[in-house]
């Protein structure tokens, strides 16, 4: 299907002539890089209606047939991914209008941001190993120079760290990607998994597993390899740590680990294992780390280790129900972990600081931000019956059905620690008297509320999904992995 | 064999490099230095003792080859060092303009 393409190349063009044209006039870049990611979005609908109706599309490019050629491959995994993706940075967009103000060269900002998402897309589509290496590492670079925006010391220092640790988890991915080429002489996901089902299973194998799991887990940022993700979250000008916290790790972390290991490498018992230990780990060392921040940014930055333990423990479960949860629990997080950042970004808009013992009282100066920002934090931590509450409900019920209750009450005890923290936040910074320097603070931009406004709906209602009629946007994505 | 084992070594030197040295310079070397492992692990994955390019002509016929494949994949791997290291250098200086050191121990405004 030629339309796969549309989605590398219209982020790429969007790119090209942004930087081409983008100093000439001040709001071109506005413009196109509005329309570019508007046009994006319905796209992503669109395709998500085909993959539903098809099952799997290809496309060959330049005409090579598959195993030779490069193919895109649209399934229902890949259609869930492209949705996800392209709401969240339509979102994130329309609230980077106003928010952008703030920065000088603004084009510069959409350049990248459009560049990256070619990346995420292309990662999302590629049904060629060394192409989603290539694709991984467009949308990593431009997130080390989107980290880096804003040059303050502290913004440098956090791109450096996390340039330095993209780097080393691609280097172990491509490494991984030439072992398994030396073993089965192919690159196509769909050859290489025929063909090793073939083979017995070695040490190779195990080793590459290994090298996967360093370099997606660095990307997606579980526990022991989390270190550059609060300060690279933190630094980052707001549309853009939701776009990273939201979707980011997501596509180039848990959603190649879920496809490399699910799809392409097949998984055995001590793998499925050592993804429950980490994903615990995750989501308790992640959740103890936020409790403790002042920083607003760097608290959400943590939660984001913690939810994205969720998803890996449900993955290492394996079970249906599991995976089920897993993909739910991944759009619901993209969704409200976005949300609150935008929030987040809009807090420091209006006064200036992010630090939570420099605000209060601001809900009657804030309407918009102060309800939207609950609604995500109620959601993040599980109150019925938002969007959240669903997801972790799923994975703790798959647990317990495969029998770990131990990490099941993990998981619920996590939850608490969740909702505390976000409590925390809610009461420092909305409730109580208005702080004296905060007087005069005025409400942020109608498009900043505007994105704020539908993430928050959409948090809301995003236990639906699991309605029979909404069903096959996830279940769809969810036998793709179970195949 | 050896071979191999040599390209392990640089390998790890480039992983010393990245972990042990504090300068961010030398930190940047070793990617370099990973990166160009990893780019010779790929070309021996193709080579062939005594191969030859494989073009193909009328008059004659190849026997033993070497792939040319990985040569590709190579060069574009090349190219995307090349980008990385681009932006890590110009962080680096940036870093320098801001901080006025390369001592990573020095470079430590964000905590917790």
């Amino acid at each position: 299907m030629t339309l796969l393409t549309l989605f590398i190349i219209i982020p790429l063009a969007g790119t090209f002539l942004i930087t081409l044209l983008g100093r000439r006039s001040k709001n071109l870049s506005d413009y196109f890089a509005n329309c570019a990611v508007l046009i994006l979005f319905c796209l992503s609908l669109f395709c998500l209606k085909s993959a539903n109706i098809h099952g799997i599309l290809t496309y060959n490019m330049s005409g090579w047939a598959p195993p030779i050629g490069i193919p895109l491959v649209l399934d229902g995994l890949s259609a869930f991914m492209l949705v996800t993706v392209n709401l969240v940075s339509f979102l994130a967009m329309i609230y980077a209008i106003s928010y952008m103000r703030r920065y000088t060269e603004k084009w510069k900002f959409h350049a990248l941001f459009l560049s990256m998402l070619t990346g995420m897309n292309g990662v999302i589509l590629s049904g060629d190993l060394f192409n989603l290496y290539v694709f991984l590492e467009v949308a990593s670079i431009s997130g080390y120079a989107l980290v880096a925006f804003g040059t303050q010391a502290e913004d440098l220092e956090a791109a450096f760290k996390y340039a330095v640790m993209g780097t080393l988890a691609s280097i172990f991915i491509l490494l991984g990607i030439a072992l398994i080429y030396s073993y089965t002489s192919s690159l196509n996901m769909a050859d290489i998994a025929l063909s090793l089902s073939a083979k017995p299973r070695g040490l190779l194998i195990n080793f590459t597993c290994v090298l996967f799991l360093a370099g997606f887990g660095l990307k997606a940022a579980i526990v022991p390899f989390h270190a550059w993700l609060a300060d690279a979250h933190s630094s980052a000008p707001s549309p853009v740590s939701a776009i990273l916290s939201g979707v980011f790790i997501k596509t180039l972390g848990v959603y190649c680990l879920a496809r490399v290991f699910f799809n392409v490498l097949g998984l055995s018992g001590q793998l499925f294992y050592v993804l429950i230990i980490l994903g615990v780990l995750s989501m308790v060392v992640g959740a103890f780390l936020a409790i403790a921040q002042n920083d607003i940014k760097r608290m959400f930055a943590y939660s984001s280790i913690s939810q994205v333990g969720y998803i890996i423990f449900a993955f290492g479960i394996g079970t249906p129900l599991a995976i089920l949860g897993a993909l739910l629990h991944l759009f619901n997080h993209a969704i409200f972990k976005s949300l609150l950042f935008l929030n987040a970004g809009a807090i420091e808009y209006s006064t200036q600081t992010r630090s939570l013992s420099k605000l209060g009282g601001l809900r009657s100066r804030l309407p918009v931000t102060a309800g939207t920002s609950l609604l995500g934090s109620m959601s993040i931590s599980g109150i019925p019956p938002l969007g959240g509450f669903w997801s972790k409900l799923i994975i703790i019920l798959a647990a317990a059905q495969a029998g770990y209750f131990l990490f099941a009450l993990v998981a619920v005890l996590v939850s608490i620690i969740t909702l505390a923290y976000y409590l925390k936040f809610q009461n420092l910074a909305f409730s109580g008297t208005i702080k004296e320097t905060l007087a005069q603070v005025k409400e942020v931009p109608l498009t900043m509320k505007l994105a704020m406004i539908i993430l928050a709906g959409i948090s809301t209602v995003a236990g639906l999904v699991l309605l029979p009629g909404l069903r096959p946007f996830l279940q769809s994505a969810a036998d793709v992995l179970m195949r | 064999m050896s071979l191999y084992l040599l390209c392990f070594i640089l390998f790890s030197v480039g992983l010393y490099c990245i972990v042990r040295k504090r300068n961010i310079i030398k930190i940047i070397i070793g990617l370099g230095i990973i990166e160009y492992s990893i780019n010779l692990f790929f070309i021996l994955l193709g080579y062939r003792t005594r191969g030859r390019a494989p073009i193909l002509s009328k008059d004659q016929e190849i026997l033993n080859m070497v792939n040319p494949l990985p040569q590709a994949m190579v060069l574009t791997t090349i190219v995307i060092g090349l980008a990385v290291m681009v932006v890590v250098v110009s962080l680096a200086i940036r870093i320098y303009e801001k901080y006025g050191t390369f001592d990573i121990t020095k470079i430590r405004r964000l905590r917790g």
